[in-house]
C-alpha cells in the first residue's frame, strides 16, 4: 500500500487548544514524496495548525500522524530530532533571529546539525546570492524590509536542502515578481525530489502553480480538484 | 578566530543581567565564611599542638606575711607552702613518674612574664602570693593516671592541683567548633541560594528566548546543544561575577587581618580577632570559588534547561 510509504500521513487527526473545541476535525490525508501541494482556507480555519501538526511543533488530541513512513506516536522524543532536519519551515512570522546577520540566520540549521564552517559557507552564500541578498550578508534582519526578511527566511528553510519543505504564506509580503521567483524556486526543488506544502490564502497563486490544493474550511479537510493539467503528473 | 554569534540573544535578557552580581554577593559571603573556617582550624590546631601532652601542677604560695588570724584554710595552705621542700619533692615525684617526659619550675621571671598583660608591670610576683607552677610534658601516647598522681601530689605539698587544661581547651575547642559549623552551614546556604538563583535566572531566561529556543528546536536542534548555549552563558557570568566577589573578599580578608593585628596588643595569648593564617592551599580554596561559582551555574543552567526541554514535543 502506498500510503505506508507516504511522507506525511495523517489518520482521524484531531485538535484543541486546552478545554476548547477542536480547532482540526477527523483529518486524513497522505502526501507522497515528492508531491507539491498547496494549503488553502480562510483565516482562522487552521491552516498553521496543521503545518505545525505536520512539523511536530505539537502532538495532534487524537490520531496518528506519520512522517517519513514513521509512526510519530511510536518514536522516543530524541528519535524526532533526525526527522526534524529532514523538514525545512518557512513561518508565517518569519522568525528570523534579530542579533544575528542575514548569513547567520541562514547558516543556522546547518550549524545545529553540525555541518563544518568550511563546509557551510559556500552554500550560505550561494543561497542568498539567489534569493538577491548578496549585498546583504552582514545585516541584521531588523535592518531589512519585510520582503528581504521573508527572502532569508526562505533561504534558511531549503539550505539543508529538506525531503520536505513546509512554508507558511511565504509569499505574503513580496512583490508580484519576486512571489513568482519564490515560486520558481519552490518547483525547483520539488523537481530535485523534495516534498512541499505551502499554506496560502493566495487561491490565484495555487491556481496558476496547476498543483493540487488541501482546502481547510471550519477545521475540516476538502480536497479541491486537482486541476487537470496535473493530473497526469501527480 | 571570533566564532559564530549564539543564537540566543542574551544580552537582552532581563534578569541575566543581575545574575554576575548576585553571584559576586554570594562569592563574597562564601570567602568570608571559608576563610573563618580555615582560619579556625588553624587556631584549633595551634591550641591542641601546644596544649596537648602538657600540664601545670600548682603548688600553695610560699608564705610572704602573717596570716590573718581568723582564715584557718588559708593558715593551712601557707604552712604547706611556707618552704621549698615540697616544690622540690613534688619535681622529683613528677620526674620519676612513667609518661611524664619533663617537669621545670617556672621562675619568678616567667611568672612575671605571666602576669605582666594583666596587672602590669608595676607589681613583682613578690608582691603577690602566687602558687608555684611546675610546667609538665607528659607522653601523649602513654599518660600518666592524673588521679593517682594528684594524690600522690597532696600528700606532698596538701593543696596542690594539676591543671591539664582539658576543660579550658574543651570549652574553646566546642566554641571554635560551634562558630566552624555556623560558617559551614552559612556557607552550605549560599550554595543553594546560588542554585536556586541561576534556576530562576536561566527559567527567566527560557521564557524571554522562548521563541528562538522552539525555533533552534523545530530545525533539529538537540536538547544538549541548546543547553549548552546557556550553559556557556551561565558559566561566563558565574565566573565573571565569582571574580569580582573573590576581590571583594580579599580586599575585605585584607582589612580583617589589619585589625587583628591591631588587637593583638596583649600578646599572641589574648587576640581578640584571630590572625588570618591561611597556608598557601587556603588561598588556593578561596581561588577556586568563583570557578566553583562558574561550575554550580553552569551545570545548574544546563539542567534546568534540559528539564524545561523535556515539555516541548
Amino acid at each position: 500500500m502506498s500510503s505506508l510509504a507516504a511522507m506525511v500521513r495523517f489518520e482521524n487527526v484531531g485538535m484543541r487548544y486546552g478545554r476548547g473545541p477542536e480547532v482540526l476535525r477527523d483529518i486524513s490525508l497522505s502526501l507522497e514524496p515528492g508531491s507539491f501541494h498547496f494549503l488553502t482556507g480562510p483565516s482562522g480555519a487552521g491552516k498553521t495548525t496543521l503545518l505545525r501538526l505536520i512539523y511536530m511543533a505539537q502532538r495532534p488530541s487524537r490520531g496518528l500522524i506519520s512522517l517519513f513512513g514513521k509512526d510519530l506516536s511510536g518514536l522516543a522524543r530524541r528519535e524526532l530530532t533526525p526527522l526534524r532536519r529532514r523538514i525545512g519551515i518557512v513561518f508565517q512570522d518569519f522568525r528570523l533571529i534579530p542579533h544575528l546577520s542575514a548569513f547567520d540566520n541562514v547558516a543556522l540549521p546547518l550549524r545545529v546539525a553540525g555541518t563544518p564552517e568550511s563546509k557551510l559557507r559556500g552554500n550560505v552564500r550561494e543561497l542568498l546570492e539567489w534569493v538577491g541578498l548578496a549585498d546583504k550578508l552582514d545585516a541584521r534582519p531588523p535592518t531589512l524590509s519585510g520582503g528581504e526578511q521573508q527572502r532569508i527566511a526562505i533561504a534558511r528553510a531549503v539550505v539543508g536542502r529538506p525531503s520536505l519543505l513546509i512554508a507558511d504564506e511565504p509569499t505574503g509580503n513580496v512583490d508580484d515578481a519576486m512571489a513568482v521567483r519564490l515560486l520558481h524556486l519552490f518547483e525547483q526543488m520539488n523537481k530535485l525530489g523534495t516534498t512541499l506544502v505551502i499554506a496560502t490564502h493566495n487561491a490565484g497563486l495555487a491556481a496558476q502553480s496547476g498543483r493540487p490544493v488541501l482546502h481547510l474550511e471550519n477545521g475540516e479537510l476538502m480536497r479541491a480538484p486537482i486541476p487537470a493539467a496535473r493530473v497526469a503528473a501527480s | 578566530m571570533k566564532g559564530p554569534s549564539p543564537a540566543i540573544p542574551f544580552d537582552r535578557g532581563g534578569a541575566a543581567r543581575f545574575m554576575p552580581w548576585l553571584v559576586a554577593l554570594m562569592v563574597f559571603l562564601a570567602a568570608l565564611s571559608l576563610a573563618a573556617v580555615m582560619t579556625l582550624q588553624h587556631a584549633l590546631e595551634g591550641w591542641d599542638a601546644s596544649l596537648a601532652g602538657s600540664l601545670t601542677v600548682e603548688l600553695p604560695p610560699v608564705t610572704i606575711a602573717p596570716p590573718p588570724p581568723a582564715n584557718a584554710g588559708k593558715i593551712k595552705v601557707q604552712q604547706a607552702g611556707q618552704n621549698n621542700n615540697d616544690l622540690a619533692a613534688a619535681l622529683a615525684l613528677l620526674r620519676a613518674t612513667p609518661g611524664i617526659n619533663s617537669a621545670q619550675p617556672l621562675g619568678r621571671d616567667d611568672v612575671a612574664r605571666l602576669i605582666a598583660p594583666f596587672l602590669g608591670n608595676a607589681l613583682s610576683p613578690e608582691d603577690l602570693e602566687l602558687p608555684r607552677l611546675i610546667d609538665v610534658r607528659i607522653d601523649s601516647k602513654s599518660p600518666p593516671d592524673l588521679a593517682v598522681l594528684q594524690l600522690k601530689l597532696i600528700a606532698i605539698a596538701p593543696g596542690a592541683v594539676i591543671d591539664d587544661h582539658l576543660l579550658w581547651l574543651d570549652r574553646l575547642f566546642l566554641f571554635a567548633r560551634s562558630v566552624q559549623l555556623t560558617a559551614l552551614v552559612i556557607l552550605a546556604l549560599i550554595g543553594i541560594v546560588a542554585v536556586l538563583t541561576v534556576m530562576f535566572v536561566t527559567r527567566t531566561g527560557l521564557l524571554v528566548h522562548r521563541e528562538a529556543i522552539e525555533l533552534l528546536h523545530l530545525m533539529g536542534a538537540r536538547d544538549g546543544y541548546i543547553a549548552h548555549q546557556f550553559e556557556r552563558e551561565a558559566l561566563r557570568l558565574g565566573l565573571a561575577g565569582g571574580a569580582a566577589g573573590l576581590l571583594l573578599a580579599g580586599l575585605a580578608l585584607l582589612a580583617l587581618g589589619h585589625a587583628a593585628e591591631a588587637s593583638a596588643f596583649l600578646g599572641d595569648a589574648v587576640n581578640l580577632i584571630p590572625a588570618l593564617h591561611l597556608k598557601g592551599w587556603n588561598w588556593l580554596a578561596l581561588a577556586a570559588l568563583p570557578l566553583a561559582a562558574g561550575l554550580v551555574a553552569g551545570l545548574t543552567a544546563r539542567l534546568t534547561v534540559l528539564a524545561t526541554l523535556l515539555r516541548l514535543p
